[in-house]
């Protein structure tokens, strides 16, 4: 199964090496991550996901909590919780096209955040399903480029599943 | 007032009370080691090599306790603490590795010497730092012994840019504090009482004793455990010493090459109470045919041990030493069975067990068996020594025929395997016990691997007594080869390119023994005792001697091979493969 695990992790050099050398030693793949400071800058936190079953993901929980400088692990999958990620398409749409790839962001509440004589550049935030759709819509206009930001999630306040 | 790294470094490592360290000079580290020449607190053993001195501190470790230190320039030197640096970390031993590096300005411009040691080594420290700054560098000598130390022991390295040792700075000794960092000890009460439940509802308990035991300190409360219930208990061998071997409950090690009926008892058992250990393969053979009718206990200050490779009814996470203070205390209070009675049935199999297969081989007048060495070793001085041994044939015949009583005197690489670890590491071990018989195992593969440490025990006056079992094979690789591989011995005999190890033994100062016949054995073994200086003993033993009782990889550990029937065996074999 797929897991979302937030980490709060000591900002210093070194600490992302260690993380993914835990997952890359131990075999397990990191499917997406994303990595910030949080508001006090001494500390960063880190939103992975990776795959496996539920005694896999005991040890990867547990291996990371094991590293020093890892504060503190939480496993998003087993809260109520809310993930988000962030795409900006690079989209050459035909002339005749152009009018549908707007109407495209505006329902998916995208922005253009560039545009040019034949490209637009849209930014579209939302969870995976969200930001599948839309590609899978905008594919066939011509995606240019395209780049994913890794999740990231937060869980909702005061609501414990299970 | 300020004063220099170099200085720090040294003020840091007396604070932490070290009294030795092992190291080898080089480029980067020269103002460490100028600053070591006149230095009356800190000796440094100079090895030969920088494996030798990581092997030397781990033995130093393991027979006292206390971390051991090793010192060593950058880029080869501390690549060649990497070896060490594994050995220590599989087999949870505390140790600090400082290792130079070049001037921070130069750190990624492939300067001459220069090598990531921080990044090489991270998978196989508990933790490492890059010191850079000087005002930083107490502090994290004492992080780097806390984490050592604390928790599940383990190396860690710090790199030390030649900048850092020469700049200058003030003298603090900050209280450790590492927010991320909070070892696990006491046991969580609810669990234990649970265990205790299962400990008095099981007809069939055993205990698999492991590494952390010795490591926590808790082989009293072992002892106690085990009296009190009547339950036998097996040792693995990072274990052995935990609890007497010479003991009528113990059970000797099981697995792989264990005994049978430690194998039988695990895998007949209905509760198996597993005390700091980490269900290696080479215990537990194939995982779903281990202690098929057991409920298990698991007791380790290592989270990620536990549920990793066996499913554990009761967990409990903390320090052996401090769970078992606890569970003892539960079960005197709290549990009113007749352990004597409940277990009677038990113990009674078991002695049959022990009685239908003991631990044993063919003795010969003609040839010297490598068993018999062993068992005349155990014999002449009674255990007490501290014995370390390489890896192969030799480790597994100590194992089986040496009897640990005591904690601390087994130095053996356990869980990475390493060749060439066990004369080092006597080394280590004779430097914090001046006064102690201290015995290597070793065989004429391994011995050779770091055979350059002569130098260092002769310069030393280190007495160490190296009992080389020569059959002039990698005999375990061998053995395998026979058994497994149509006795094609590839590239595992080394026959007539085996050295005179009297002779390098003479040529480097020390003394050289050769026994060829059985009754030679003992002659020679008191010899080398009475000596006071470091001897090489070259047991002429025979080669196609093997070790048994065997269970081949992956088969379930009661599928076992045993000397005596050859023709069972081999059909046996047959089956497996």
């Amino acid at each position: 199964m797929r897991h979302t695990i937030s980490l709060l992790v000591e900002n210093k050099f070194g600490v992302l090496s260690r993380i993914a050398g835990l997952f890359s030693g131990r075999g397990y793949n990191i499917e997406s991550l994303s990595v910030g400071e949080t508001i006090d800058p001494q500390i960063s936190v880190m939103t992975i996901v990776t795959t496996g079953d539920d005694q896999i993901i005991e040890q990867i929980n547990k291996q990371l909590n094991k590293l020093i400088d890892v504060i503190k692990v939480i496993d998003m999958t087993e809260l109520d919780h809310v993930e988000r990620e962030m795409v900006l398409i690079k989209v050459a749409p035909k002339q005749e096209d152009k009018a549908e790839v707007l109407r495209l962001a505006e329902i998916f509440r995208g922005r253009i955040v560039d545009s040019s004589q034949r490209t637009y550049t849209i930014e579209v935030t939302g969870d995976e399903k969200k930001i599948e759709a839309i590609v899978e819509l905008l594919k066939p206009m011509g995606i240019k480029e395209f780049v994913r930001t890794g999740k990231i999630a937060i869980a909702r306040e005061g609501v414990k599943k299970g | 007032m300020k004063i220099t790294g170099a200085e720090i470094f040294v003020e840091s490592l007396k604070k932490e009370g070290v009294k030795h360290i092992f190291g080898y000079p080089g480029g980067v580290v020269l103002g460490i080691f100028d600053f070591l020449y006149d230095n009356k607190d800190v000796q440094l053993i100079l090895t030969r090599h920088e494996q030798g001195a990581v092997h030397a501190a781990d033995g130093y470790a393991r027979s006292t306790g206390k971390p051991g230190v090793v010192l060593v320039t950058s880029g080869p030197g501390a690549t060649n603490t990497v070896t060490g640096i594994a050995t220590a970390s599989m087999d949870s031993i505390p140790i600090v590795v400082f290792s130079g590096q070049v001037p921070t300005l130069l750190i990624g411009n492939d300067a001459f010497q220069e090598a990531d040691i921080v990044g090489i080594s991270r998978p196989c420290t508990k933790y490492n730092f890059l010191v850079k700054n000087v005002e930083d560098l107490s502090r994290i000598v004492r992080e780097a012994f806390y984490i050592a130390t604390s928790g599940r022991p383990g190396p860690v390295l710090i790199d030390l840019p030649k900048d850092v040792t020469a700049g200058k700075a003030e003298f603090t000794w900050p209280e450790v504090n590492i927010r991320s960092y909070n070892p696990t000890y006491e046991g969580n009460k609810w669990m234990i009482t649970q265990a205790a439940n299962l400990i008095a509802k099981s007809k069939r308990a055993v205990i698999v004793a492991g590494g952390g035991v010795i490591l926590s300190g808790g082989a009293r409360e072992l002892r106690e455990l085990a009296e009190f219930t009547d339950i036998p208990v097996t040792m693995t061998l990072m274990g052995l010493g935990s609890f007497p071997g010479t003991h009528e409950l113990s059970l000797s090690m099981p697995g792989m090459h264990g005994s049978y009926y430690a194998n039988k008892a695990i895998q007949e058992s209905d509760l198996l109470i597993a005390i700091g250990m980490r269900f290696d393969d080479r215990v537990t053979g194939k995982i779903d045919a281990f202690a098929p009718h057991a409920k298990i206990i698991h007791v380790d200050i290592d989270p990620t041990s536990i549920r990793k490779n066996v499913r554990v009814d009761i967990p409990i996470v903390g320090d052996v030493k401090r769970v078992l203070t606890v569970l003892n205390k539960v079960l005197k209070e709290d549990m009113k069975e007749q352990w004597a009675e409940v277990r009677n049935a038990w113990l009674r199999q078991i002695d049959a067990w022990k009685k239908e297969r003991p631990l044993t081989y063919t003795y010969s007048n003609e040839i010297i068996k490598p068993q018999f060495v062993v068992e005349k070793i155990y014999e002449l001085t009674k255990g007490d020594a501290i014995i370390s041994t390489e890896v192969g044939q030799n480790q597994m015949w100590t194992a089986q025929f040496y009897k640990f009583d005591k904690p601390r005197t087994l130095l053996t690489s356990g869980g990475l395997g390493t060749m060439g670890y066990g004369f080092p590491a006597a080394i280590g071990a004779q430097l914090a016990h001046p006064n102690k018989l201290v015995i290597d195992i070793a065989g004429d593969g391994s011995i050779q691997m770091n055979i350059q440490e002569l130098a260092t025990a002769v310069i030393n006056k280190l007495p160490v007594k190296v009992a080389i079992l020569n059959n002039r094979y990698l005999g375990m690789v061998r053995q395998w080869q026979e058994l497994f591989f149509s006795e094609r011995y590839s590239h595992t005999k080394l026959d007539e390119s085996v050295p005179d190890f009297v002779k390098i033994a003479e040529a480097y100062g020390a003394v050289g023994l050769r026994a060829t016949k059985p009754n030679e054995v003992e002659p020679v073994l008191r010899e080398a005792f009475r000596i006071k200086r470091t001897v090489f003993m070259d047991f002429v033993v025979d080669w196609k001697e093997k070790v048994f009782p065997m269970v081949p990889a992956g088969a379930p550990i009661d599928h076992m091979l045993f000397e005596e029937q050859k023709e069972k065996t081999e059909k046996k074999l047959k089956a497996v493969k």
